[in-house]
This record gives C-alpha cells, structure tokens and sequence, in this order.
C-alpha cells in the first residue's frame, strides 16, 4: 500500500495520507540543500552520541589517573586529558548529554510558553493582545543573558535553575512570531467556519490556530538551539550552570582556563565540540526556514 | 502635533520598559532564599525583634507600596550597599562602568568599520569570494562562545605570539599611574601624555576589542548585506543605470543611502550587545569593567551588586535601543510624512 | 537618418528547463521618430527596451547580428563607454515612479545627478539646468520642487521628474517603458503630451512601450506588435485596420469602440496563433 505514488498522491484519501505526502515533499527539498544536510547529520550524530554515550566514551568521564594528567592529544587519549588525568573525549562525549538535555529542556517550557501567549495575544485583540504583547515587548528588549545571569544569582546554581532562567528569558521571541502568524488568518473564513459550529475558543485554539503556527515556531526553535547551547555553556563558564564533576562543556572551559598558557587542550577542545553543535543547529535551522518558512527569512 | 506622536509614544514605551526592568529586578530581588531580616537580625533574634525588624524594613507593607518606594530608592541613584566591597553600589558602578565603555565601544568601531563595506561588498558581488567569506564570519559569529575564542585569543596572540599584553588594562607595573579623568584608560593617559601607559591600554584593550568587535562584525556585516541585496533590486537602481552612474556612486549613493537609517538600529543594538557580551569577555581577560564586576558578585551571591550591575546594563540597553528607533524616526525621509 | 539599427536581436535567461529566449530574434531600425512596441506582459517588449541600453542583468545574456546606435556597435562597448552613453545618448523612462525614483535624494539632486556624471559644470550651472528642465516638464514651482522627496509628490508629477531626468542631456534616444500604466487615467494624457513635445522638439527618437494598443496608435508613428518574443507585425498607424496577423486583428476586436454595441468582447483564442 505505502508507495510513493500513493504518499504523493494529489488527491489524498486521509489525513495521513496528506501528512505523509507533505512531510515527504520537505524532506525531499531539505535534501537538496547540502548545508542544511550537514546540519541534519551533526545533529543527529548529536542525539546518537548522547544516547550511546556510556558505550562510546573510551574512558570513565569522571574518575581519572592522577599519573596520566594534563597529557597532550595522543593516541590513547585522542583529545589529551585534564589535571585529574581523566580522558577529554570521554567527558566531551558525556557532555553531550547535559547539552542535549539543557537544550531540550528550555525548548520545551519556552517554546509552548511563548506559543500559547502570542497565539492567545493575536487570536483575542484587544486589551489582552496590548497587555501580553507589551508585556514581550519589554522582555524583548532587555538583555537576555544579562537577565538570566541575575536569574540564576537568585535561584542558585546548577543545570535546573539554568534551564528556568535561559526559558525565562527566552519565551518572548516566540510570543512576536506565533502572534505575527496568528494575525495573518484570524479573520479567515475556515475559522468562521468553525466558530459558526459554536466550537469554544478553547476548542478552536487547540486544534486550529496554534497546529499552524507550528512550522514556523519549529523553524524558530531550531535556530535559537545554538543560542541556547552557547548561554548554557556561558552559565557553566561562570561556575553558574551544571556544577563539578558533571562533563559540562563549558563547565570544562572554565577549569581549563588556569593550564590554558600551557596545556591549551584542557580548554579548547570542549570549544570544538560546542561550536560544531551550534553550527549543525544553524544550518539546520537555516534549511528548514528555507522550506517550511520562506517569508521569515527577513526576521532574521 | 500629530509628527510629535512617534516621539511621545517612544517615551511611553521608553518608560514601560523601565519600570518592566525595575519590577524585574524587584522580583528577584525577592525570590532570594535569602531572609533580609535574619540578614539583619541573626537566626537566634526573639519573635518580637525579628517582627519590628520586619515592619522597620517596610516587609509589611502591600508589595505595590514596596515596590513603589524601590523604584524611588533607584532613582534616587541607591542601589544598596555591597556585601562584598562594603561600597555602596552606585559608586562601585561607577568606578568599573568607562572600563566597558570603552572596550565595547571600540569593539564596536571595529565591527562597523569593517563589516558595513564587507557586506556592501558581498551584496554587490553576490556569491563571490568575499560573500562566502560573510557567510562563513555569520556562522561563526552564531556558533562559537565568545569566551572560548577569547581563551584561544590569549593562547595565540599573547602567550604564542606576544603581539598583545595579556589580561588586565595596562600592565601591571604601570597600573594607577595614569591619573583618573575620564575613567577611559586611552583617553586618560592620552591627556597625561603618558605614551608608555598609551601603549600598554592599547595593547591591552586591542585583543578583547576586536573579538567583541568580531561578533558585532558578523551581524552588521550580515544585516548589511542583506538590506543592500533587497536596495540593489528596487528600479531605482536601473533608474540610476540609465542615467549612466558608475557602479561605485549606485553602491554607496543610490543603495548604501537609503539603508544608512536601518543600520543605525542594527549598530544600536548589536552596541547594546557588546555590553552584554563583555559580561564573558571581561571574565576571561580579567577585565576591571562591569561584567567582571557582575560576575564576581554573582559568585559572592552579593545579590545588592548583581541587581545592580543588572539595572545598569538593563537601562544602557533599553536606552540604546529605543534612541536608535528615535535617531530611525528623525533621519529617514519617509517616516515623517 | 538611422539612429538604432537591431538586427535578430535574441535575449536569453537560463532557467531550470534550460535556456528560455525571451526575446526571439528582434530586428528594428529607427530614426528620429516615434516608434511603438506592443504586446501583452512578458512578450518581451520590456527586454528589448532593456537590452538596447545593455541593462539585461546577469545571467542573461543578449547576442544580435548587428546592434548599432549612431554608428556605434553596441556589442563590443566596454561597459565604462556604455555607461558614457547612458543617460547622455540614449534613456529610458521607467514605469512607476514611485519605485524608479530613489526616496532618500531630494528631486535635484537626482536630476542634477546625471549632470554631474557627464558634464563637467559648477553647481550654480547645474541647478539653472535643473530648473530648466523642470519648468521644461511643466512644473510650476521648479525651486520648491526640487527641494522635495518623491514621497512629497504625486504620481504625475513624479512620471514628469522621471522625464525631466531623462532629457536633461538631451539624448538622442529614448525609449519608454509604459510610462503611464502605473498613472492615474486622467494625467495619463497629459504626461504623454510633455513627452512628445520634448521628443519633437529636441528632434529625439522614441521607443513608447506599451500593452495599450490605442495609446500607441495616438502618439506614435509606426508600431511593432510582439507576441512571445517575436515580432508578428509593423505597422505604420495609419494601417492598424490592414493588420494581418492573428495576434494582432484579436487585440483590435478586443477594443471596445463607443460607435458600437456588441453583448460581449471577444477574447483572444490562443489556439489559433
């Protein structure tokens, strides 16, 4: 039954059927761009080291050789090790844990956060869109680390409050856009249509506006990763996110700081391991603008 | 009247969002775990005095009350006493704040001086070397921590290569000896005539500058490229083709023009954005400005600091941006008809 | 005397089915007189204005067996003399001017602009020749006008900056490209009455691009009729009943006549061409 005439069928019998069509058309224009594919393949190698982590770390992430530290890159220790002796690759591999985690997590309570409060803003008018939007409007314009350092200074250190500051914090650009889409087809008559069977706003929230702002929310999402990924490890720099022994990324820079005139790896390589995943994030993000959200290229 | 409405609804927001940031840093203020009156009294003070301490720091009142007279105490300019330095906050600030000025403002000359042509140039050569070199430093500029390039920074360019001084502003035989004006290091020593103490700043500030400067670069030079390809497609650009002007003059007169207002926003804020990027900067160059400052209050939960540090860089922020909009709406033609 | 001589005149784009022509071996020639192309949108009558001035933008490219202006070979000029010629010798005339006038130069400086390109005057000059060629475009207030951004005027008075611009160094050709379709109907004439006038006078030659098959017939002396990319037919505008081209006898039907009274206009059929 499943081929690809039937999933790219022009009249499809049901929704499945269409979901699976559309789904397969982006796949298809996803795959013709080559960076974005990049993106895809770093993320992914991302999800699998994370889930694999135990398996694939040559060594403990947390227990070291005294004997064996601050030992160059070499063959048995492919990125060196740091002044407990424990193997760098391991904890950078491990680390890829907390990074996930942290990400996922602040995608999940700002992401719906701000949908839910841009949707309700432009779906309502008036007075309700005036307060919730001034209300993202003065978020919007205050500095974003700045705020969530001072966050984090009043709820304590470690990754859980880190997470709630960099959500705090981040909401509000997801408000602006869920809103922006919300009033392009507020008046639109497939949503009379569905007010006139007396659906409640709740009902019609639910199932009809916020399911189209999705895309582009998604696409959103995807792009602010590397953002996140890169406050995270900042709040680990300064001794504020996931505290010792865990392999945090940035955590490790921070440690690493005081060999780093002499031992430059202790430092550096987490570095590498941070910028290659905000980079698969980016293009990810940036492919999957290109196609599901074409006219938000100029939001930047 | 009616051409005034713009400004009038600018101050509006402006304020709002002031009071946003005061309410903000009210709450937390307030989510301390920390009890301000067993701060004051001891943990083994009686019933009684614990709540005439209480009423005595005005906790009992509605939290509007409070809330109102901590917006009167701000801006009366005190922002408490730190745990810390013993100072009050206010002087401390003031003491630390021209050191990020002055870093975040020649990070931000760099970031103009060279990423305002790079994208006019990537626009106008669409796809060729410099294009991609843009598209690469726009990445870059997303994807790598600004406090790990300036470790890397450090390594390369002061303990490789000795071309820079290390952490710090001056070297250190040389610190205090330039007499304070202006609190800008160049400047001061500039007015001193003291070009050794010049030289030292420059070398010091030159590293940490330009890498600020880099992910001011990356943005500007992004945004520019960007508003140029959309001018170089409007007709007004063949209009000036078919007057025969040179491709130089339609670059920078009939496209580079008329977006001069929209980059005034994107350098306000990516200007707003050093300050907030020098919190990480300074940290790893040990530099004496405000993020150094925030962050070594953070780790000493000197919470009076922090709130503090916030509340400045907040409302330099805010300030920032909401007088680019205001610059936007005096100098672009078309805004005020 | 023979101004523009175009012979096959082809203009090609690449597209992901390959090279499309938009323009399919075009030839012309033109004296100092009023020529009219016609056709519908994409039949290639803006290209053909476009690749006379050498502004087909990459990655199209435009080959002739002969493109001559004044005796000069178009096809082998450096872009640098082409540019000397632009706007000196031979101009065009946009469609909208609310887009082909650039909203942040004031409207002399835009004028003076192509003085400054090609004569080497003092500013006092220029501004005397600025206002000239204003008050040339029947505008009454040259001094103030100049003065205003293209947001401050009307759109008739902007397609009259547009002409001034393009005369101030009286060319010797000037094509323009449906320069009242964006206009409203009743400064339509008017705008077109000043063109011909400078064109007449200063004994220019004119292309006047168009869909309007009566605008054409009324200011022009001869008519090319396109139909995708091709010329189907040349006319002089006495002989517009002669017409023998399909194409061209479908567009007369389609013209509703006030002498007449017919239930339905008839529609072009496609099939037949």
């Amino acid at each position: 039954m499943i081929s690809r005439a039937w999933i790219l069928s022009d009249n499809p019998e049901t929704r499945l059927q269409s979901q699976l069509g559309q789904a397969w058309r982006l796949m298809r224009t996803l795959a013709r761009n080559g960076l974005a594919m990049v993106g895809l393949a770093i993320v992914l190698a991302l999800l699998l080291i994370a889930a694999f982590a135990p398996w694939l770390a040559p060594y403990s992430p947390v227990e070291g050789v005294l004997a064996n530290r601050l030992q160059p890159p070499s063959a048995a220790h492919w990125m060196g090790t740091d002044e407990l002796g424990r193997d760098i690759l391991s904890r950078v591999i491990h680390g890829a844990r907390i990074t996930l985690l942290i990400v996922l997590l602040v995608a999940v309570i700002a992401a719906p956060l701000g949908l839910l409060i841009g949707v309700v803003a432009g779906y309502f008018g008036g007075w309700i869109d005036r307060i919730l939007m001034g209300l993202t409007d003065i978020f919007l314009s205050l500095p974003r680390l700045i705020l969530a350092l001072a966050f984090v200074a009043a709820l304590g250190p470690g990754i859980e409050n880190a997470v709630i500051a960099i959500a705090i914090t981040g909401w509000p650009i997801y408000a602006r856009i869920a809103r922006a889409e919300v009033l392009t087809f507020r008046n639109s008559e497939f949503l009379d249509a569905v007010r006139m069977q007396d659906a409640s706003a709740f009902r019609i929230i639910r199932f009809h506006v916020i399911p189209l702002c999705l895309s582009s929310t998604i696409v959103r999402v995807t792009l602010d990763m590397a953002g996140i990924i890169l406050t995270a490890a900042g709040l680990g720099f300064l001794g504020l996110g996931a505290q010792p022994p865990l392999p945090e990324w940035g955590a490790m820079i921070s440690r690493g700081r005081a060999f780093i005139l002499d031992q430059w790896w202790v430092a550096t390589m987490p570095g590498f391991a941070i910028i290659i995943v905000s980079l698969g994030f980016c293009l990810l993000g940036d492919g999957l603008r290109d196609v599901l959200d074409p006219k938000g290229r100029s939001r930047g | 009247m009616t051409r005034l409405l713009p400004a009038l609804n600018l101050l509006l927001t402006l304020v709002l969002t002031f009071l946003g940031l005061l309410a903000i840093t009210f709450f937390i203020g307030r989510v301390v775990p920390i009890d301000p009156v067993i701060a004051v009294v001891g943990d083994r003070a009686s019933k009684e005095t614990y709540d005439a301490v209480r009423a005595a720091l005005g906790l009992d009142d509605p939290l509007i009350v409070q809330f109102g007279r901590y917006v009167w105490q701000i801006l009366l300019g005190d922002l408490g006493v730190s745990v810390s330095t013993g100072r009050p906050v206010a002087t401390d600030l003031a003491r630390v704040f021209p050191a990020t000025l002055e870093m975040a403002t020649i990070g931000i000359i760099i970031g103009v001086a060279l990423g305002v042509p790079m994208g006019v140039f990537a626009a106008a050569r669409q796809g060729s070397w410099i294009d991609q070199v843009i598209r690469v430093i726009g990445l870059a500029g997303y994807a790598i921590p600004a406090f790990w390039l300036g470790l890397v920074g450090l390594v390369v360019f002061y303990a490789q290569l000795r071309w820079v001084g290390g952490p710090g502003r001056i070297d250190l035989f040389l610190d205090g000896m330039v007499p304070v004006k202006t609190g800008l290091l160049l400047v001061d020593s500039a007015i001193d005539g003291n070009g050794e103490a010049f030289q030292s700043a420059v070398s010091h500030i030159i590293l940490p500058a330009t890498i600020l400067g880099f992910f001011a670069l990356a943005y500007i030079a992004r945004m520019t490229r960007s508003f140029m390809l959309e001018q170089l497609s409007q007709e007004y650009i063949i209009t000036a083709r078919v007057k025969g002007v040179p491709e130089r003059l339609i670059l920078w007169r009939h496209a580079f023009r008329p977006i001069r207002v929209q980059l005034i926003t994107v350098i306000g804020l990516s200007y707003a954005g050093l300050l907030e990027g020098s919190v990480m900067i300074e940290t790893v160059f040990s530099w004496p400005g405000i993020g150094n400052y925030l962050t070594t209050a953070l780790l000493n939960a000197d919470m009076n600091a922090v709130l503090g540090a916030t509340l400045v860089i907040g409302t330099v922020f805010i300030a920032i941006n909401k007088g680019s909009d205001l610059l936007y709406w005096l100098l672009d033609p078309r805004a005020r008809i | 005397m023979t101004l523009l001589k175009v012979d096959n005149l082809r203009v090609t784009f690449p597209s992901d089915h390959g090279p499309v022509d938009v323009v399919r071996g075009l030839s012309l020639t033109l004296g100092r007189e009023r020529l009219g192309i016609v056709g519908e949108s994409g039949s290639g009558k803006s290209m053909t204005g476009r690749a006379i001035l050498g502004l087909i933008p990459p990655p199209g490219s435009v080959t002739a067996d002969r493109l001559e202006f004044e005796g000069t070979d178009l096809r082998t000029l450096s872009e640098r003399r082409y540019r000397e010629l632009r706007g000196a010798r031979m101009s065009m005339v946009l469609q909208d001017p609310k887009f082909s006038l650039n909203p942040v130069i004031t409207i002399g400086d835009q004028i003076a602009e192509a003085l400054k390109v090609h004569r080497s005057l003092t500013a006092r000059q220029r501004r005397v020749r600025v206002l000239e060629v204003l008050e040339a475009v029947r505008i009454r207030d040259p001094k103030r006008v100049a003065r205003l951004y293209p947001n401050e005027i009307s759109g008739g008075m902007g397609q009259r900056v547009m002409i001034a611009m393009m005369v101030v160094l009286e060319p010797a050709l000037m094509i323009a490209d449906e320069p009242t379709s964006a206009l409203d109907v009743s400064v339509r004439g008017q705008v077109l009455d000043i063109l011909d006038d400078l064109v007449r006078r200063r004994g220019m030659g004119l292309i006047l691009i168009s869909h309007d098959l009566n605008t054409v017939a009324r200011w022009c002396d001869r008519i090319i009729v396109m139909y995708q990319g091709r010329v189907v037919e040349e006319l002089g505008t006495g002989q517009l009943e002669a017409a023998k081209h399909p194409y061209t006898r479908g567009l007369l039907s389609s013209v509703p006549r006030i002498d007449e009274t017919r239930d339905r206009l008839p529609v072009l059929n496609r099939s037949t061409l």
